[in-house]
């Protein structure tokens, strides 16, 4: 379970996030919304620990542990994954190398045996027909040279391997055709479980029409001003922030 | 944030320990008085008891040093060198050479243990079986030739190469044993007067290795030498011979260490390769003399001439160098392509840290037509280290169709560090090819934040991506080193972010 109370963050001196409060239970997933610049991407930077984004006040925890405290790869180890909006290219780094150094890395953090490469294989396979890859993604430069979608899917595919507690998906609508789309929802659902929680952070109402959130909430201006079931997401999408921002 | 503040510490004090080859063995040397001057070179040939032919030899290449000119071309800065403020030669005591492992000294054997060099032929066997996860039957044995300071103090494989008619020992020893050898290729591929620090060698040089692959032959195993500069105020003067008759194949590799030590030392190697017809040289060099501290105190000048002759046709030679160590680096394998259809390969990472400099690069001389080479270098700079790529093409009027592809990538970490690219083509040939690439780039804060989202480390993450910034070099590397030249590129850049 992911626990916010009163979170307060800033970049370069600006407030962004201004008393953030929420909670997402164990098992289930929520969606965020809101309109360019309402904080959504820097929640997700300061839930992560992304350097520049400074927290000023309140708490964040993950199944009980503070995890403000903590180092980037000490939140990941400790059930945490983002899959980024623009997801980075590592030139020369087999993505095959890179999935297995950080699942191993995230495996050891928990106190689990390392997979070596052919243990590795078998697992990266398995999940990767799940979402529709082909193996030669394993053999390419991370996310060099992939498109739009492949880059989402590659996101989506280690998040499959690391088996995360807590997956906040930043806009990983954005850029995806309807196919790809599908595909990316079916990742997450095919994660849905007790032991499973996500925020979905989002512009459009169009991925929740395949991930149906449990609860939807709504960020303006740094702080939440609405929430409420899924059918808040189709709501937005008829009326506009400007009527719930009028109405908050 | 304190956070950051706290890595950096912690990464300075592992990056001031960092250097685990910085031991000192204790044992007892027998050094020529200090300086410099033809009663040393006399003393040096006397102490090999060399032909007459070779102290001439030697003596002209001092008359020809005495006039030279300490090359300031390079993009590094050091104080001037006092020639005459070292020794140049240092040997373990030996009352007579040892004819087995058994007569070496225990101190001596002891030191390449802890190197992790293996100079017993079965040591060599049960640790390749040990090696972990890479089936033993793909493994190769390695025979390795270990100089100590002045002098060659073991060779391995020697009688198990012998039966293939090739020749693997020190260059001492060939002098004596294979003279005829030694004399028709001595100085044919880098002349004495070459340049100050080749006429330098020439003079004092007092071991190395020395191969010759018959005509043929297919080298069974990687050849490697082990380099230990361990006196103190020594320079270290090597010499290396290789010659791959026609139709032979070799592959090579050279390592290096030295001790922690607050003063410079210099290092002014020769390396001659010779290929004929068909023949295929394969040279690596994993360099990680001692760089200096983080405050840019101490560390090995490594001033170096290496160059390689493809005599004959359809020859090949081949360097790759992983160059992680020494405070200066001046060095530039090169390829001087006679031979039609020849090829030069030079494949390089350079990794300057803290205060290290490096200036370095390869030349390629295509003569014969249709010659062919490929520069590959991989530049990486941290701290305050200075790396510059230099490198020379020249097309001859006669290497028709001649080809040269070069590329140049510099990697920059952190913001008080510099990399610089200068590249010389000189082409007068019409129908040659010549073509240039260069990058340079920065470890980006977002590579490294969605690494450590991952779950790996800051210094993991700087790893991977370092490596796949010079993945296209070390992949030629013999698979045993390759391994471990990526953990060295580690080391080298721990401390570098932060």
């Amino acid at each position: 379970m992911l626990k916010i109370e009163g979170l307060t963050a800033e970049v370069d001196g600006k407030e962004i996030l201004k008393g953030i409060d929420l909670e997402v239970p164990t098992g289930q997933v929520h969606a965020i919304m809101g309109p360019n610049g309402s904080g959504k991407s820097t929640l997700s930077y300061v839930l992560s620990g992304r350097d520049g984004y400074e927290v000023t006040g309140g708490t964040a925890t993950l199944n009980g542990v503070d995890i403000l405290a903590m180092e980037p790869e000490e939140r990941a180890a400790a059930g945490l994954f983002l899959a980024f909006q623009y997801p980075v290219e590592l030139p020369g780094v087999g993505n095959a190398t890179f999935l297995r150094t950080a699942l191993n890395a995230v495996r050891k953090g928990r106190g689990e045996s390392e997979l070596d490469a052919m243990q590795f294989l078998k697992v990266a396979r398995q999940r990767m027909k799940m979402l529709s890859m082909s193996d030669d993604m394993l053999k390419r430069g991370v996310n060099v040279g992939f498109s739009g979608g492949e880059k989402k899917r590659n996101e989506i595919l280690q998040m499959a391997l690391l088996q995360p507690s807590m997956a906040i998906l930043d806009e990983t609508d954005s850029g995806l055709d309807i196919d790809a789309l599908k595909i990316v929802a079916d990742g997450v659902n095919a994660m849905r479980g007790p032991g499973f929680s996500a925020l979905v952070i989002t512009h459009y109402q169009r991925l929740l029409d395949y991930i149906v959130p449990d609860r939807v909430h709504v960020l303006i201006g740094g702080r939440i001003v609405k929430s409420g079931g899924a059918e808040l997401a189709q709501e937005l999408e008829a009326q506009g922030y400007g009527a719930v921002q009028a109405a908050a | 944030m304190p956070a950051v503040t706290e890595t950096i510490e912690t990464v300075q004090a592992v990056t001031d320990s960092g250097y685990k080859w910085g031991f000192e063995t204790d044992i007892e040397m027998e050094f020529a008085p200090k300086g410099l001057n033809e009663d040393i070179v006399r003393f040096i040939s006397a102490k090999k008891n060399e032909p007459a032919w070779l102290l001439e030899w030697r003596l002209r290449a001092f008359a020809l040093w005495k006039t030279m000119a300490e090359p300031r071309w390079a993009a590094v800065k050091y104080p001037p060198i006092d020639y005459q403020d070292a020794y140049y030669y240092a040997a373990p005591t030996q009352k007579v050479k040892p004819k087995s492992l058994d007569e070496v000294d225990p101190e001596l054997l002891k030191t390449y243990a802890k190197l992790g060099i293996p100079l017993r032929e079965q040591e060599i066997l049960a640790g390749v079986e040990g090696a972990g996860d890479t089936p033993a039957e793909g493994r190769m044995p390695i025979a390795v030739d270990a100089v100590f300071d002045s002098v060659s103090v073991a060779t391995s494989y020697k009688d198990r190469l012998a039966k293939d008619g090739i020749i693997f020992c020190a260059i001492s020893e060939a002098v004596q044993e294979h003279p005829e050898l030694v004399r028709k290729y001595l100085g044919t591929v880098v002349p004495q007067g070459d340049n100050f620090f080749a006429a330098l060698n020439s003079a004092v040089f007092t071991d190395g290795s020395f191969v010759y692959i018959p005509k043929g032959v297919r080298c069974p195993m990687e050849l490697s030498t082990y380099f230990r500069i361990n006196a103190k105020s020594t320079g270290q003067f090597e010499r290396t011979l290789i010659i791959a008759d026609e139709g032979s194949h070799v592959s090579y590799l050279e390592g290096c260490t030295a001790p922690m030590r607050d003063e410079n030392q210099l290092h002014a190697a020769v390396v001659e390769l010779v290929a004929m017809d068909d023949a295929t040289i394969k040279y690596s060099t994993v360099q990680n003399w001692y760089p200096g501290d983080a405050e840019g105190k101490g560390g090995i000048y490594n001033f170096v001439t290496k160059r390689g002759a493809c005599r004959g046709a359809r020859s090949k030679i081949s360097w790759t160098q992983v160059e992680t160590g020494s405070a200066i680096t001046w060095k530039y394998p090169s390829c001087i392509l006679q031979g039609e259809d020849s090829v030069g390969e030079f494949y390089s990472v350079a990794i300057t840290n803290n205060y290290q400099q490096a200036d370095t690069g390869t030349k390629m001389f295509h003569i014969g037509p249709r010659t062919k080479s490929t520069i590959v270098s991989k530049g990486i700079s941290a701290g305050h280290g200075q790396n510059t790529y230099r490198g020379l093409v020249r097309i001859g009027a006669k290497a028709t169709g001649a080809r040269n592809f070069t590329q140049c990538d510099s990697l920059l970490i952190g913001d008080l560090c510099g990399a610089h690219t200068v590249p010389y083509i000189e082409n007068r040939c019409a129908t040659a090819k010549v073509e240039h690439e260069a990058t340079t780039s920065r470890i980006a804060e977002d590579q490294l934040f969605y690494c450590r989202q991952r779950g790996l480390t800051q210094e993991d993450a700087v790893g991977l991506i370092v490596n796949g910034f010079c993945r296209e070099v070390l992949k030629e590397l013999p698979m045993e080193f390759a391994v471990e030249a990526q953990k060295l590129l580690q080391i080298s850049l721990e401390g570098s972010v932060g």
